[in-house]
């Protein structure tokens, strides 16, 4: 329990006392609203656009439509913001995407060792822990023992790229389409595409119920 | 600058935690940090300024941080030092001053001809400089293969420090893991980093 006492703003209807971060943020929020640079209105649409619009969705569908349709994957290995607006996904003017596509002997994944860069308009916010010393120290360096914290273990003869984000270019992973998705429907292939898959920590697995029937 | 936040390689970090299910968001606060930033960014100050107020805060600040802690306080130290908002404003908790006109980004990305294709060698340049810098410390002095042209990008390590207008041809440069890391690597792996051309050197033309 905080028993920091030294500001004296009204944070009605607050439970309990905010934690110095918060109350530090909540301050600058209050200057900034009255200087008219943010409304809370703003905040609110920010808030729910990242909790609601944008997210591994938007991604998912991506990956789905490149494993039916060769030649849209093509083109999104070509240029990645033009193929996501061929399907209805927003992205921001002037900047890039690069799509890297896993094979059968190499394994794509994303982090960024300088801070946390994420192609968040196909994938939304990062988890906390790619944003997190750990990954970012140790991904570079011993990506195998890192994929294997996430239960992915690589064979020796399958090579891993590091794609280290270090520009405004932003990178996603095209995994492989697993066997036994023959005859799927693009939404069902979505359905197994998670943000792990497209940061590369994971592979896209059947789940037990579809493999069995 | 060799700083905390230039973490690719650093060992003692332990295990990745992986929280399972997480939120977008933890805390409502987060959010209304991140929507500062948008609202603020690209209008007072750019990304790489942005990116280089976060690696300024102290280093042991900087580990203790949560994620939006550090940008809250890179948000705060560029309005304060762009003259957004005044020390007297954040201590009394109360606007004063107007914010002053926010400035935009009009100028053309200029087309330059890259100096490299791909396939080239190149080699890192050993640099180790106190500002902004977006070449990590684990890839100075590197042997790599160019294999992919961008930009032209400005150059961070101007555009961070007010010279808005270095732009350069940026390229994914690839290294063999071992040529980073030594032998115990992988024998086939490769990480691959974008740098700006005067980041480095040719070496060969294939």
């Amino acid at each position: 329990m905080s028993h920091d006492h030294d500001h004296d703003h009204d944070h009605d209807h607050h439970p309990e006392a905010p934690s110095p971060v918060e109350a530090r943020a909540l301050a600058l929020e209050s200057l900034l609203v009255e200087k008219g640079l943010l409304t809370s209105e703003e905040v609110d649409r920010i808030v729910s656009m990242y909790e609601h619009d944008i997210g591994p969705m938007l991604g998912a569908k991506v990956v789905a439509r490149a494993w039916v349709d060769e030649a849209y994957k093509q083109r999104l290995l070509e240029d990645g913001p033009a193929a996501v607006k061929e399907l209805g996904i927003s992205y921001p003017a002037g900047t890039q995407l690069v799509v890297v596509e896993n094979k059968q002997d190499v394994h794509n994944v994303i982090v960024c060792t300088l801070c946390s860069c994420y192609p968040w308009p196909v994938l939304g916010l990062p988890p906390t822990w790619y944003k997190s010393p750990p990954y970012r120290s140790r991904m570079v360096r011993e990506p195998r023992t890192v994929l294997e914290e996430f239960n992915l273990t690589l064979p020796d003869e399958v090579a891993v790229n590091v794609w280290d984000s270090s520009s405004d270019v932003r990178y996603m992973v095209l995994p492989q389409r697993p066997q036994g998705t023959e005859g799927w429907t693009e939404e069902q292939l979505a359905g197994i595409v998670t943000r792990d898959c497209m940061i590369g920590v994971a592979r896209p697995r059947i789940p037990a119920e579809s493999a069995a029937r | 600058m060799n700083g905390v936040h230039d973490m690719g390689g650093m060992h003692g970090f332990g295990p990745v935690d992986i929280e399972r299910d997480e939120p977008v968001f933890h805390h409502r606060w987060e959010g209304v940090v991140r929507a500062m930033m948008q609202r603020t960014n690209g209008r007072y100050y750019n990304l790489d300024e942005f990116r280089h107020a976060v690696e300024r805060m102290p280093s042991d600040e900087y580990l203790r941080a949560a994620y939006y802690e550090r940008w809250l306080h890179a948000v705060e130290t560029l309005l304060l030092e762009k003259g957004v908002i005044t020390t007297t404003e954040v201590t009394d908790g109360h606007a004063t001053h107007p914010a002053p006109e926010a400035t935009r980004d009009t100028e053309p990305r200029p087309a330059l001809e890259p100096r490299f294709q791909p396939g080239d060698r190149v080699r890192t340049r050993n640099i180790h400089p106190h500002g902004h810098t977006r070449l990590p410390r684990y890839a100075r002095g590197r042997h790599g293969v160019i294999r992919k042209v961008y930009g032209p990008f400005r150059l961070p390590d101007a555009n961070a420090h007010g010279d808005h207008h270095d732009w350069q041809p940026c390229y994914a440069v690839e290294f063999a893991a071992r040529e980073l890391w030594g032998d115990d690597a992988g024998r086939a792996d490769r990480v691959c980093i974008d740098l700006w051309e005067s980041y480095l050197e040719l070496e060969d033309k294939p």
